[in-house]
């Protein structure tokens, strides 16, 4: 049996989250209410998504103090400590791509790169939103996030949010490996901007290293393993989500969990 | 050597032009979308809500109004309603607004773009009677009441029953007996919930309600009711306030011109 521990420590942070939005709006739970982009936890501290709230501020509204310091303890919290984890610790769009991913490799649907796509789209639609929001005064992303539809398909019943995300599902599986996380969401991208130099990193030990490429096979986002096997390193690319696969998969115990102080490129 | 440079140089072009293609393109279709997602001509927002345009800038999306709705009157638009996905609004006819008096969906918005200010006359408490969330709106052909026949239901259900709505009584022509008893709309009160557009016994609502800028007109400055002291003053006051490049003194004075005269 293969370590899992982290994957299963996510999940259930994942599930629990989205647990609490249904009680929340089904139940009237207070412990957790909203949704991804702003939530309320126990009815008393706002948390909200820093890169929606930039999208409302270029659109030319000054969002109240309650969500604009919610987005401030996010945005802090991610770039000083968690880096990218929202996305492998939170989203639930990650439970469906990563689904996505794995199927890939158990159906060997292998990447003969009919479409292939540059990782850095995201940064440029990331961009894009932010121009979109200021010109046309809307949050240009959060309208067809597929991340709110999610949610808004599990917390409300929303068919056309299942909709976004079967076929957010589909040409993960079938058209791009990993597309949507790791090449498309520009709220993906807005982290990995942000989070580059925060705290969490993966560390990785080229002595005990074999080059068995295992951590290759799972990681969603393969550029950042680029030093694997030829120095000993944080994993220092911000486009990392510190989901621990690659810790769970070495067998050399050549990976794991470290804290960064330094601020290296 | 020069060979090479100019492959690179090449492909810089083509990539710079690849990018301005996917931006200009990508942008173009977004903003698209983006739009005719908000042209909405019908959407009734929570009590509270700004302006459409601000209104649409400020939702963060976040469905708490939608939770903290008693009711279930609120909704989260989807893609195919015609609304900007994810916002909040509501249709009466199906459950209208029951003007909670404690306004928990205003109350849970934590952008703004719902706004207890919005509900705030003066230095008084934020008060659900303020809002403006529509207008009813009666079509009188096909309302019973217009007809001559004893109805009455919008009037009785509505919440503020001889403010927001009231009876008009009217000869009845035709039978040259009985009284019509009319439902007469007053604008400065009705807050737009719904009540009554849920009450109509007609097969399609005989009143219901409009956004403001759908059901409500607008005079221009230059008519002034001389019968009101108070609207009477800006007689005075625009005239300083015209615009700059108008001979004003010409524009008031031209009936009494010379020219005009001795024409």
């Amino acid at each position: 049996m293969k370590n899992m521990k982290f994957l299963l420590l996510r999940r259930i942070i994942q599930l629990s989250i989205l647990f609490l939005f249904v009680g929340g709006n089904y139940f009237g739970w207070e412990l957790l209410r909203g949704n991804y982009s702003s939530a309320i936890i126990a009815d008393s501290l706002h948390l909200s998504d820093p890169y929606a709230v930039l999208q409302i501020l270029v659109s030319g509204f000054l969002a109240s103090s309650s969500v604009l310091f919610g987005a401030l303890l996010i945005f802090l919290i991610y770039v000083l400590i968690g880096g990218r984890m929202f996305c492998s610790w939170i989203c639930p769009m990650n439970i469906i791509s990563d689904i996505a991913f794995r199927l890939r490799r158990i159906l060997k649907i292998e990447s003969d790169s009919k479409v292939s796509l540059s990782r850095n789209l995201r940064y440029y639609i990331l961009a894009l939103s932010l121009i979109v929001s200021a010109i046309f005064g809307l949050a240009a992303f959060e309208i067809i996030s597929p991340i709110s539809m999610l949610h808004r398909a599990i917390v409300f019943g929303s068919g056309a949010g299942w909709a976004i995300v079967a076929v957010v599902f589909l040409v993960d599986l079938f058209i791009l490996k990993a597309g949507w996380c790791g090449h498309i969401c520009p709220l993906g991208g807005f982290y990995s901007l942000v989070g580059k130099q925060a705290v969490i990193k993966v560390k990785h030990n080229k002595e005990k290293c074999t080059n068995c490429m295992d951590c290759f096979d799972v990681c969603v986002e393969e550029p950042v393993l680029s030093i694997v096997g030829k120095k000993s390193d944080y994993i220092r690319g911000g486009a990392c989500t510190n989901c621990g696969r690659c810790i769970e998969v070495c067998k050399d115990d050549a990976m794991k969990y470290s804290l960064k102080f330094d601020l290296k490129k | 050597m020069k060979e090479e440079s100019m492959a690179t140089r090449r492909k810089v072009i083509q990539r710079m032009l690849e990018g301005a293609v996917f931006m200009g393109g990508g942008g173009l279709l977004w903003g698209k979308s983006v739009n005719a997602s908000t042209k909405a001509d019908y959407v009734l927002r929570p009590p509270g809500a700004l302006k459409e345009k601000q209104f649409l800038k400020a939702c963060i999306k976040c469905g708490q109004c939608v939770e903290a709705c008693p009711y279930d009157t609120l909704k989260l638009a989807e893609p195919g309603d015609g609304i900007a996905n994810g916002t909040p609004f509501f249709e009466p006819r199906t459950i209208p607004c029951y003007l909670c008096t404690d306004m928990p969906c205003t109350d849970s918005c934590p952008s703004g773009a719902l706004d207890l200010k919005a509900l705030t006359k003066e230095d008084e408490k934020a008060d659900i009677l303020n809002s403006r969330m529509g207008l009813a709106v009666i079509h009188k052909e096909s309302c019973l009441a217009y007809w001559g026949i004893r109805c009455e239901a919008c009037y009785r259900a509505c919440p503020l029953v001889d403010k927001a709505i009231t009876l008009d009584y009217e000869v009845n022509e035709r039978t040259g007996k009985h009284a019509k008893l009319l439902p007469i709309v007053h604008s400065d009160v009705c807050t737009g919930c719904g009540v009554c557009e849920q009450a109509c016994v007609a097969e399609k609502a005989a009143i219901f309600v409009l956004p403001l800028d759908k059901s409500t007109g607008e005079v221009g400055d230059h008519y002034i009711k001389s019968w009101e002291k108070k609207d009477e003053q800006r007689i005075n006051e625009d005239v300083e306030k015209a615009d700059d490049d108008k001979d004003v003194k010409s524009a008031i004075d031209y009936l009494n011109d010379d020219d005009l005269i001795d024409d």
